[in-house]
């Protein structure tokens, strides 16, 4: 009973640490159509900037702040990987809608590009991200004990999560957004300004990709290749989810999580990717669409 | 009504903010990391090396590195070029070799194991170099294998490998299995306990590794209680966590290689595994790793290696001491670093032996040459063409550095088929029968 509790959390928690790489990805991916490869390195980004906001509270704060600077992290995760992917947009993106390959390729180079210069301005090796006292060690729960770390993930993939819904279907902005991803001719028409709202968008998701990587340095290494690791997961996620659909890319995240981490445990960690991956190849054969599938009326 | 101008002016505003935010963490980031610059000046002189064919005088000779100085491997070979261009940099100062000045040629391998070969090949033929220091993993050795025997060039690798090899062409600084791995195990069981959970990451070699590890503790009478490995890159260890709690194992023996050390210990230790519980005795995490890792994740973990930034001589002070001076005072020591540092002595000694940079008469005048290395005397074996070292056991210190809890003594000297132990007769013949 034990193990089974641990293990549904333990899946649970990769679940939720998929989702919250594959969130960003989503949007920009899943609503925008951008095969964005530098997905990987903005979520690297967000590492960095939380590696910075330590060093400047470990260099300027006394150490009795030094457990909040996480919360600090957040946003600055945030914005400087919204900032980046403005900048990514702005320079390169925007003009490759609509041409997938071509985005694919200019997304890949610009991946490098940011990856070498982390490894000018840091230096190559993996940088050390200290856990805050608050979220190191484990909570005992019927004697399970629970990582700190790994409930700190689900509660702010849950926060991103529902913050999400209510921005894309509450808001005016998210309104907008929509529209211009469903049928972009009409929004223009009835007067939004589409080159705005790619633009915004964009950042969103790659605002969503930081906050990712602030979490991932509770549990795994900073260094500059740190988003290679992550992006075929996110690529998974979106895939198996249905692109354009945040429903379905959280369930999605949940069943990959739970899935391979039970294959894992009754096989091993090689052979239990293995398996992952030949049961969602036989899912996309059955549900070429992935999990929930929009349905427009766009003729494309 | 879409675009009122409040909105366009909080508009104005966020993104103001977002360029201030990000000028200012780059600002402060530029100003922390004080090698940065350094780095950055020394990858471009490789850089324009690399474009043009390398033209030296009469008075020079061309010596090649090759390590990944793009791509995930860099994180680490990129200190080993730094050290061994310390070397060269001292050797030159010194006078040079046989009165020549060296001449660092560098490549990149960019952590792609045919590039590896590929430069290697280049290196020999358009270079003309009488020598390559270079390689980490033991898929970019074998890969420029065939390149440095086809060619008859000489290759000085530094890292600690799983042995099972002998080229006429290669040398091997780093440590072979009985010089790292052997005595490792033979102290765990002594101090710790016999029931041994073995976790690597799934290549060449752990897997060899712990075949090894396998025969020599069930000769001594312990138990394997798991073995398990894990793909390169791999993140999440919860399972491997829940696993390692039910098995209940005395130690944990950690081949994993490269960022998922990082994961692995921050999991275990937010599973509220203390070194104390279980301790784990890694053969691939240096002092540069324990960095990007933590020490307050590691402490009380051990290592296995031949020297450490801590270890006591007064080669090591001096070492330590203008490696930081070059590279910056943030930087770290550690085992391949000083062994990419003193490989490049060594080859400098035989050179001198032999009066001449001729790969045949090096090799031969190689055995027996001796250097004072930082981390003790070290000795090159003219049989296996591999290095006595010393072996030390160091335990994870709260700075981030190791503490010696035992050491060999005397330099161990290299057996990479593990020829001189019963167990591990007929091991060989399987593991080299590839």
């Amino acid at each position: 009973m034990e193990g089974i509790i641990s293990q549904l959390f333990n899946g649970i928690s990769l679940g939720s640490i998929l989702l919250l790489i594959a969130l960003g990805l989503a949007i920009t991916f899943g609503l925008m159509n951008v095969i964005n490869m530098a997905h990987g390195e903005l979520i690297m980004i967000g590492a960095y900037a939380t590696y910075v906001v330590q060093s400047l509270f470990i260099d300027y704060l006394p150490e009795s702040m030094f457990n909040w600077y996480f919360i600090l992290a957040v946003p600055a995760a945030f914005l400087t990987a919204a900032l980046i992917g403005w900048l990514l947009e702005w320079t390169v993106i925007r003009h490759l809608y609509g041409r997938p390959l071509d985005s694919l390729l200019a997304t890949f180079g610009a991946g490098l590009i940011l990856q070498q210069a982390a490894r000018s301005i840091f230096g190559a090796p993996n940088v050390g991200v200290q856990s805050p006292a608050l979220l190191s060690g484990a909570v005992e729960i019927f004697s399970i004990s629970f990582p700190k770390s790994r409930i700190f993930i689900i509660l702010l993939v849950t926060a991103c999560v529902l913050f999400m819904f209510y921005y894309f279907y509450k808001t005016s902005n998210g309104r907008r957004i929509r529209a211009v991803m469903q049928n972009r001719d009409m929004a223009s028409s009835v007067g939004i300004s589409t080159r705005q709202v790619d633009s915004t968008t964009f950042a969103l998701g790659a605002g969503f990709a930081g906050i990712a990587g602030m979490a991932l340095t509770l549990i795994g290494p900073i260094g500059p290749t740190l988003g290679t690791a992550y992006i075929i997961d996110a690529f998974m996620v979106v895939v198996v989810g249905g692109v354009g659909m945040l429903l379905g890319t959280v369930i999605a995240a949940l069943g990959i999580g739970v899935f391979n981490t039970g294959f894992e445990y009754f096989t091993n960690a090689s052979m239990g990717r293995v398996l992952l991956f030949a049961v969602i190849i036989l899912f996309l054969q059955w549900r070429p669409n992935g999990l929930f599938n929009l349905s427009t009326r766009k003729l494309d | 009504m879409l675009y009122s101008p409040k909105k366009a002016v909080l508009v104005f505003g966020m993104t103001a903010l977002l360029t201030a935010a990000g000028c200012s963490s780059q600002d402060e980031a530029a100003v922390e990391d004080g090698t940065a610059s350094g780095e950055a000046s020394t990858s471009a002189e490789g850089g324009s090396s690399e474009e043009e064919a390398v033209e030296v005088d009469s008075d020079q000779i061309p010596v090649g590195i090759l390590h990944s100085l793009s791509g995930t491997m860099a994180m680490s070979e990129s200190s080993v070029r730094d050290s061994e261009l310390l070397a060269i940099e001292e050797i030159n100062e010194a006078g040079g070799v046989l009165g020549k000045e060296l001449v660092p040629v560098i490549e990149d391998g960019a952590s792609d194991w045919p590039t590896f070969a590929e430069r290697a090949s280049k290196l020999l033929q358009q270079d003309d170099v009488p020598v390559i220091f270079g390689g980490w993993t033991s898929a970019s050795r074998k890969a420029m294998l065939p390149v440095v025997e086809n060619n008859n060039g000489l290759l000085f690798y530094p890292v600690q490998y799983e042995g099972m090899e002998s080229s006429p062409n290669i040398f091997y600084a780093g440590a072979a299995p009985n010089q790292q791995i052997t005595p490792a195990i033979e102290w765990l069981m002594e101090n710790k306990g016999d029931d041994i959970f073995l976790l690597g990451s799934d290549y060449v070699f752990p897997r060899i590794a712990n075949q090894a590890v396998i025969s020599q503790v069930d000769d001594a009478g312990g138990t394997i209680v798991n073995e398990q490995y894990t793909p390169l890159g791999h993140t999440d260890y919860n399972t491997i966590i829940s696993r390692i709690k039910e098995e209940e194992p005395d130690v944990i023996f950690n081949t994993l290689n490269g960022d998922s050390n990082v994961a692995f210990f921050k999991q275990l230790y937010d599973a509220g595994i203390t070194s104390e519980d279980i301790p784990v005795l890694s053969v691939s995490v240096a002092e540069e790793e324990i960095q990007g890792i933590g020490a307050d994740v590691l402490e009380g973990h051990y290592a296995s290696w031949n020297y450490y930034q801590s270890t006591d001589t007064p080669e090591n002070e001096e070492f330590v001491e203008s490696f930081k001076e070059e590279y910056g005072e943030s930087r770290v020591t550690g085992d391949p670093i000083e062994a990419g540092y003193f490989m490049v002595h060594l080859w400098a000694k035989a050179v001198e032996e032999a009066g001449t940079t001729d790969v045949d008469a090096v090799r031969e005048a190689a055995g027996g040459v001796t250097f004072d290395a930082p981390g003790g005397p070290v000795e090159i074996n003219g049989d296996n063409q591999h290095v006595s070292k010393t072996v030390r056991i160091g335990e994870v210190q709260e700075d981030g550095q190791f503490e010696e809890v035992w050491n060999s003594g005397d330099p161990v000297v290299p057996d990479p088929y593990l020829e001189n132990y019963d167990w591990a007769s007929g091991l060989s013949d399987v593991l080299t029968d590839e």
